[in-house]
């Protein structure tokens, strides 16, 4: 398995996200019509492509981030821990991301 | 006292070589960039679980209930405490992947500061954010 890189790209992934929560944070200061153009732009289907890929880059980075505790720690260095972690990240990370979404559309959906 | 041995001398100190250079490794600045990054990814992970579930209970709410939540001490609190620890994790972060990746000096630099310049108004910004939310205008 080659996912280490995935691990950096969803990295660069949030760096670059943290510029939506700093202007939902900013905009949500500054007043309803401010709040209003993020809830326009995350509710249309760019905006809500781009929070889905937040999502999913912020659980898998998570994830995977727990696998480098391990190693830091000194275990699970045998190939088949390796893939079993790695395996578990990306297929958590998908999993919990989609789960995610349909709890969130439940919640918010019934608002 | 030889001239040779004079040159040689190095700058008087009672540190020995060893003792200079111990614990610092290659970049000669230590491993506290190592220790922070680990530091912040521990507390990433119950932070970044406490900042999905706001998210997730603020949806679908208008601003008035989204700004009341948001600027509510336990929300706000936690909202700055992941932006700060994120902030130093993703810097460090993105320092390692300039530091892997780009080998011109002055290019490298230049990301390096650009880097430190962006995670720290992006973080200004976020926190500027939610202090005004819990203090008011």
């Amino acid at each position: 398995m080659a996912l280490s890189i995935v691990h950096r790209v969803t990295g660069i992934a949030l760096y670059f996200g943290t510029l939506l929560l700093a202007w939902w944070l900013i905009s949500a200061a500054s007043g309803p019509t401010a709040y209003a153009h993020v809830q326009a732009f995350t509710s249309s289907f760019l905006g809500r492509l781009i929070v889905f890929g937040y999502t999913w880059a912020l659980l898998h980075h998570l994830l995977s981030g727990i696998r480098h505790f391990f190693w830091d720690l000194g275990y699970g260095f045998k190939a088949s821990e390796r893939e079993t972690m790695t395996w578990g990240a990306l297929i958590g990370g998908i999993s919990l991301t989609v789960l995610l979404w349909i709890a969130a559309y439940a919640i918010g959906g019934g608002r | 006292m030889s001239s040779l041995e004079s040159q040689s001398a190095p700058p008087r100190s009672m540190r020995t070589p060893l003792g200079r250079v111990r614990a610092l490794g290659a970049a000669h600045s230590g491993t506290q960039d190592f220790w922070r990054q680990r530091l912040t990814a521990v507390a990433n992970v119950p932070l970044t679980i406490a900042f999905v579930v706001i998210v997730v209970s603020l949806l679908g709410r208008n601003h008035a209930a989204a700004a009341q939540i948001l600027g509510s001490p336990l929300v706000a609190i936690i909202m700055l405490l992941f932006i700060g620890s994120t902030a130093v994790h993703m810097k460090i972060g993105m320092q390692v992947i300039i530091e892997d990746y780009v080998h011109d000096e002055i290019a490298k630099l230049t990301l390096i500061m650009a880097n430190a310049f962006f995670t720290i108004a992006v973080a200004l910004a976020c926190a500027y954010g939610i202090l005004k939310l819990s203090f008011g205008l």
